[in-house]
């Protein structure tokens, strides 16, 4: 078997979050009815004139000051020439030559901890199609034009890429920081944030590119990563029994984890772009630059190394907190409302937090616990009023009663043992409960202390301060 | 720059406009002219000229965020060939 390079570029279509459409005034909402939001402009109704949405300008230009790229002082619009039910102009309005985001990148983390920095080729705005509904209607295909219109930023990637999971951590990145910049909700399964990829191979070594497929529309991160592999495998059959790669677009079947050609539309690949008549060309000042970058927030990478070295945490700590600017937020309120145990508020968000909030399928804004609740029973555990095993119970409660960390050690008296003469009784009363043990254990089997400790514990509850258990039962046991 | 009546035919499809195979030949000599005067454009020295988008010297205005459009569904629809629940039907399109 031959030694190939796989090679990878992404596009990826970020809707972008904008109240009204990209050139006209109807909503952009998800979920109406058919067709409700299409308006004339939408239609391509004869005599309608497309006028550039403000907001869509700026959010792109945020993106593009996010990936350290160029700002065109100059873009233009163009149309993209195809015939598809769902596209009424027989047109989409895009940009081609200029688009209005050139020549960025973005850093991503590799398996081995390094990084890689990925070129950003271009972003550019474009229009949204309508959506072809195939379920049978009378026999015909039903056309809803609610999402023609709609703003999309396309990201073109390099082909920088080099496995299906680079791929995936790149785009994940992207889907990251689009949400962070507040330009996109990144919701997937409404087909907010789709992935279109080119793969090719190539032997290890070679300068030139194979020739390459392209694979469109997958809305998930794993159909991401199951297509490239799926491709590269393909590919890499073709190859080796002397064949030769078709360029093409190929459609990813989830139902058979396959890609499959999607024939017959490449001949119509020849879109014979042209600047639009209907749109002048987009003019972006430095001033106007100025003000959106004002305007950037704490992006992930900066605050991953923030958190880092203001609180104490692990770099993988640090990445996983800063995987969403929600749950960052969260994770900060906590630790400063705890008086800055910020390993310790780590390690019950990603803990305890997480795993309820995964198990009862909630968001992180959805948590039943609030950032300064939880916090509230951080601080218990760090003065030693409560065992962090009792904490467990404690956010439980907290979890199903909605109640403050404090009411509910006091109601259930949960408060730590901490009394030194209390622990002895304890102590005492078990020995004297276990004298075979406590003759072994005399006698050299050491292994029997966590027996002791598990017996003192039982006996008070849990309640016991767990080190003080340990130093009494040390010294009691030696005798 | 001549076109060959393939090319013709090829530009016909993508336009999708249908003609006449004895029409070819006169398109072809029509198209190729358009191409003679873009040739000889072409030959002007452009050098130092920026390419302009727009004829018009003037940028695009930009319109504020807000949604000023209402629901015309009805009014759309009535003057669509085919429609159901809410649907703008056409001939079955399978990818």
């Amino acid at each position: 078997m031959s030694d190939w390079e796989v090679v990878i570029g992404l596009e990826i279509h970020a809707q972008l979050a904008t109240r009204s459409k990209i050139f006209s005034g109807a909503s952009t909402a998800y979920g109406a009815a058919p067709n409700t939001q299409a308006c004339a402009v939408d239609l391509g109704l004869p005599g309608v004139l497309p006028v550039l949405n403000a907001e869509a300008v700026r959010m792109a230009v945020k993106f593009g000051l996010a990936v350290e790229a160029q700002i065109a002082p100059r873009s233009v619009f163009a149309r993209k020439n195809y015939f598809y039910p769902d596209l009424p102009k027989g047109y989409q309005i895009s940009q081609y030559e200029l688009p209005v985001v050139a020549h960025g990148h973005l850093n991503i983390d590799l398996e081995d901890g390094g990084t890689k920095r990925v070129g950003i080729t271009r972003a550019h705005l474009e229009e949204d199609a309508g959506k072809s509904l195939h379920e049978d209607y009378h026999g015909m295909t039903g056309i809803d034009l609610n999402r023609a219109g709609v703003p999309l930023l396309e990201i073109v990637s390099e082909p920088d890429l080099r496995s299906a999971r680079e791929a995936v951590a790149y785009a994940k990145k992207i889907h990251a920081l689009v949400r962070y910049l507040e330009i996109c909700d990144g919701n997937m399964q409404e087909g907010s944030f789709r992935c279109d990829v080119n793969v090719s191979l190539r032997p290890r070594g070679a300068s030139g590119y194979g020739t390459r497929t392209e694979t469109k529309n997958l809305n998930s991160f794993r159909f991401l990563e199951r297509a490239v592999l799926y491709e590269v495998e393909r590919q890499r059959e073709v190859l080796e029994s002397g064949g030769r790669v078709v360029q093409e677009t190929r459609l990813y079947d989830s139902a058979r984890n396959e890609t499959r050609s999607m024939r017959g539309k490449e001949e119509a690949h020849d879109y014979r772009y042209f600047p639009d008549p209907d749109l002048l060309p987009l003019e972006i000042d430095a001033g106007f630059v100025e003000s959106v970058r004002a305007t950037l927030p704490e992006l992930p990478d900066a605050k991953r190394l923030r958190f880092e070295d203001q609180y104490g945490l692990s770099p993988y700590d640090a990445s996983v907190l800063t995987a969403t600017r929600e749950l960052a937020d969260y994770y900060e309120a906590a630790a400063a409302a705890c008086g800055g145990e910020g390993k310790l508020a780590a390690n019950w968000v990603m803990g305890e937090l997480a795993g309820a909030l995964n198990k009862a399928g909630l968001d992180i804004t959805a948590s039943p616990v609030s950032a300064e609740r939880l916090a509230g029973l951080l601080r218990r555990i760090a003065d030693g009023t409560i065992s962090g095993k009792i904490a467990k119970q404690v956010f439980e409660a907290m979890w199903e009663g909605g109640e403050e960390a404090d009411r509910v050690i006091e109601a259930r008296g949960l408060r730590q043992i901490t009394d030194t003469a209390a622990i002895e009784t304890i102590i005492d009363r078990v020995l004297a409960d276990n004298p075979t043990q406590l003759e072994q254990y005399r006698a050299g089997k050491d292994k029997l202390f966590g027996f002791f400790v598990g017996q003192v514990m039982k006996a008070c509850q849990g309640k016991a301060n767990p080190a003080q258990v340990n130093e009494l039962l040390k010294r009691k046991l030696a005798g | 720059m001549a076109l060959e009546s393939g090319e013709v035919e090829k530009i016909a499809h993508l336009a999708r406009i249908a003609i006449r195979a004895e029409d070819v030949s006169e398109y072809r000599r029509h198209l190729s002219r358009i191409l003679e005067f873009v040739a000889q454009m072409n030959a002007v020295d452009t050098h130092g000229v920026d390419p302009i988008a727009h004829p018009l010297d003037a940028v695009q205005r930009l319109r504020p965020d807000e949604v000023t459009e209402v629901d015309q569904r009805e009014r759309f629809q009535a003057i669509a060939p085919q429609v159901d629940a809410g649907l703008y039907l056409v001939p079955k399109v399978i990818e």
